[in-house]
């Protein structure tokens, strides 16, 4: 063997291993795309969630190494909360990572809608914890989408059985006037049906009320609510400026804020605080207990916040809106280490992945190991059922912080799954899909 | 056609859609609740809802009125000038100081804005002043959120804010502060424009420029000051809008809010967007209330556009805009 030989073997044989070693490192990933909105005209609600998200994702790594050792990796594109920009990013992250998207939180309803056909085509499942289109619940329908937790359908049931609790029982609500606010668009009337279905078998009035987008302008509709209709409870399926403006219309015109029920996305600091005073007593649901209290907190401030790879500032940790995607985050890594007790400890695609989903169990006991009892409801998955129990909690406003005023509450399931059901059943006819048999799913 | 055909046309239409709109109500007794009480409540408050319209369509007319430049990025200052406000204040501690602070800070604003896009463009066509000002909206937003953030922030200028009631109407404190700040502002550059010599200089520069130049008015210091004004009323609507409803991003939409202001007010009379801001704010929230329950609701965002565009048809230069005649 000349000197040549031989140096070009030393040459092969160290490129071979620096790729070999790329290549199993790159295999201990697993990559999921962040889908966030840090700038325009709903940054302050994207913020915190993205930070929730991906505080939770380096808390794993640092303390964990991962999942089961996997490291997690991720990626944010800016989708300014555009369903155009979603698409693209959604476009631009799927092959990334070995194995690409384990799956996708688009953090949008709309983006939701625009990727739901590709990401079933790309395999890859679409976690909407809390948004999102309600019958993909309908796991029969839609095998790769995933509104977990509760979602719009349920969570205007559970309310309504929070205000029979208050109002001494269903029966009580026969002749009542309940009102409901949305903004504009396919996500404010979603929970109409629902509503008009739950006013019909407990016998109160329903009464809607739009208003035109953004929002920030709402004395019209207000005079209705407050001068004209005055409905005894009044619930809101707001969004961005319309939240804080109608916090404080209500107040303008003397409604009281304590019979004024929003949905989560009109339950965070950015309802309230721009509303001052005007929100003390103001009601919303919630799917991740407010409040950095919890083991789990604790563990992002000394894991990755000391080590100073935080990703927003400290002291927002605990927001609402934080504690929601970090619930989603960890719906997400734990249908992953559910799918690897099946696939194997490895980087795994996105319909493994989705075996994780419809196979995830969280129980008390898991839910306390993860540092999060109270924070989140027991859930359970399945082929039948993405969406889980559909159960909410009721938080009020004090002032200062969100209080917690009620247990988790149950929709009324029966109502609810039934029309899920028939508007997938109805989706499928129109689109000639034969829905899976659950009975034969492994 | 003639001129006179359009006109019948124009007034053919608009009264089959009045007359229509009353039958619809008339027809639907059950749907709409009328009492001349809750009647006279929603037309007071659509009227202080629209002074705040005004104030963000005042500052249009200014710089139209100067340079014949639509100011895209209206919304945009508004934001800008908000947004700065409120920060200076969680930083200073001091509402006054802030106020002059961001005072500064818009003055700064409208000479980075002469001196770096419109100078360069001076004599180029209106239009091409138009795209630069939609440039500048993107830019002006991308700036603020860059230093200020992307927050929703609260501002608490101590306005008061409970409801009172007077004859079983309810009003608002906000909205009548609203509408006196309006009317101070009007009163204001009422003087300003009619009584100082700067203003006659504004109003000099407004009808030629080029005549203007010749007798010695410096443009470029002309364009300075009267950006700087509209950057002075940005700050006041985004206060007014900003305590309503937080200093956020949304602000910048308003914008869109004053585009039938002016269409119906005239983009060359500061009077007509306080008179054009009463009609629209009027007419949107009468329409709301007692037509929108026909239409399922939420049609005051499109209806001011109707209204502007019926009075488009009669006065395309708006109520006390300047009729243009051009010889050809």
């Amino acid at each position: 063997m000349t000197v040549r030989r031989f140096g070009l073997g030393v040459v092969a044989a160290t490129v071979a291993a620096t790729g070999l070693w790329a290549a199993s490192a790159a295999a201990q990933e697993q990559f999921i795309p962040l889908l966030t909105y840090r700038s325009g005209p709903f940054a302050p609600s994207g913020i915190p969630s993205a930070n929730g998200f991906a505080d939770y994702l380096a808390l794993l790594n640092e303390r964990d190494g991962g999942i089961n050792g996997i490291k997690v990796t991720w990626e944010e594109c800016e989708t300014q909360y555009n369903n155009d920009r979603g698409v693209e990013c959604y476009e631009r992250l799927k092959n990334k990572g070995p194995t690409g998207a384990s799956l996708v939180n688009p953090y949008s309803t709309g983006i939701t809608y625009a990727i739901l056909e590709r990401a079933q085509r790309d395999k890859i499942p679409i976690l909407s914890l809390g948004y999102g289109r309600t019958d993909a619940a309908d796991g029969r329908v839609w095998p790769y989408a995933f509104p977990a937790l509760a979602t719009y359908w349920s969570n205007a049931s559970a309310i309504v059985n929070f205000i029979a609790q208050k109002e001494g029982g269903h029966d009580k609500l026969k002749g009542k006037k309940i009102g409901h606010l949305f903004l504009e668009s396919a996500y404010g009337r979603e929970p109409i049906p629902v509503l008009q279905a739950l006013a019909q078998r407990h016998g109160f009035e329903l009464h809607t009320f739009p208003v035109s987008p953004p929002g920030n302008e709402q004395k019209a509709v207000w005079l209705q609510i407050g001068r004209q209709v005055r409905p005894d409870w009044l619930l809101m399926w707001g969004w961005g400026v319309m939240n804080a403006t109608a916090v404080k219309e209500a107040a303008a015109v003397g409604y009281p804020r304590n019979k004024f029920i929003g949905v989560w996305w009109s339950g965070d600091e950015t309802t309230v605080i721009p509303a001052g005073d005007a929100a003390k007593g103001y009601i919303a649901t919630t799917f991740g207990s407010p409040g950095a209290l919890y083991p789990v907190h604790r563990d992002i401030g000394r894991y990755v916040y000391d080590k100073g790879k935080g990703h927003g500032p400290r002291e927002r940790i605990g927001e609402v809106l934080y504690n929601n995607a970090m619930v989603a985050a960890v719906v997400s890594t734990e249908a992953i280490r559910t799918a690897q007790g099946k696939y194997g400890v490895k980087s795994l695609r996105g319909e493994e992945v989705r075996w994780g989903l419809e196979n995830l169990t969280l129980n008390a006991a898991r839910i306390n190991a993860l540092g999060l009892e109270g924070v989140l409801p027991e859930i359970k998955l399945s082929c039948l059922d993405h969406e889980g129990g559909g159960w909410v909690r009721l938080q009020q406003w004090d002032g200062k912080q969100w209080k917690l005023i009620s247990d988790w509450i149950a929709p009324d399931r029966a109502l609810v799954r039934g029309q899920i059901e028939a508007s997938a059943a109805k989706y499928a006819a129109e689109k000639q899909i034969t829905p899976r048999d659950c009975s034969k799913e492994g | 056609m003639s001129q006179a055909a359009w006109r019948n046309i124009s007034i053919g239409v608009s009264g089959f859609i009045v007359l229509g709109l009353g039958a619809l109500v008339i027809a639907n007794p059950g749907k709409i609740f009328f009492s001349w009480t809750f009647f006279f409540e929603v037309l007071i408050g659509g009227l202080l809802a629209g002074t705040l319209y005004s104030l963000v369509a005042l500052g249009f007319v200014l710089i139209f009125k100067a340079s014949g430049v639509f100011n895209f990025a209206q919304g945009a200052m508004t934001l800008f000038a908000a947004l700065s406000l409120v920060r200076l204040i969680e930083i200073t501690n001091s509402i006054l100081l802030s106020m002059a602070l961001t005072v500064v800070i818009m003055m700064a604003l409208a000479y980075v804005i002469e001196r770096l896009v419109l100078r360069p463009l001076v004599n180029q066509d209106v239009i091409i002043m138009f795209m630069a000002t939609i440039g500048m909206t993107f830019l002006i937003d991308g700036f603020g959120q860059l230093v200020w953030g992307s927050d929703v922030y609260p501002l608490n200028l101590g306005i008061p804010q409970d409801p009172f009631e007077v004859q079983g109407v309810l009003l608002n404190q906000f909205d009548l502060v609203a509408g006196a700040v309006a009317a101070l502002l009007v009163a204001v550059l009422a003087v300003f424009f009619q009584k100082t010599r700067i203003g006659r200089a504004l109003r000099a520069v407004a009808d030629d420029n080029q005549a203007a130049l010749s007798v010695g008015i410096p443009l470029r210091h002309i364009w300075f000051i009267v950006w700087t004004v509209s950057g002075l009323v940005a700050l006041v609507a985004g206060i007014m809008w900003g305590t309503k409803s937080g200093v956020q991003f949304s602000l910048a939409l308003i914008a869109l809010k004053a585009l039938p202001v002016l269409i119906l007010g005239g983009l060359t009379s500061i009077p007509g967007a306080i008179i054009g801001g009463l009609i629209v704010g009027a007419g949107e929230k009468l329409a709301e209330v007692f037509i929108g329950p026909l239409f399922g609701g939420a049609i005051e965002n499109w209806f001011a556009y109707v209204l502007a565009l019926l009075f488009l048809l009669f006065r395309p230069q708006g109520l006390f805009g300047e009729k243009i005649i051009e010889r050809v």
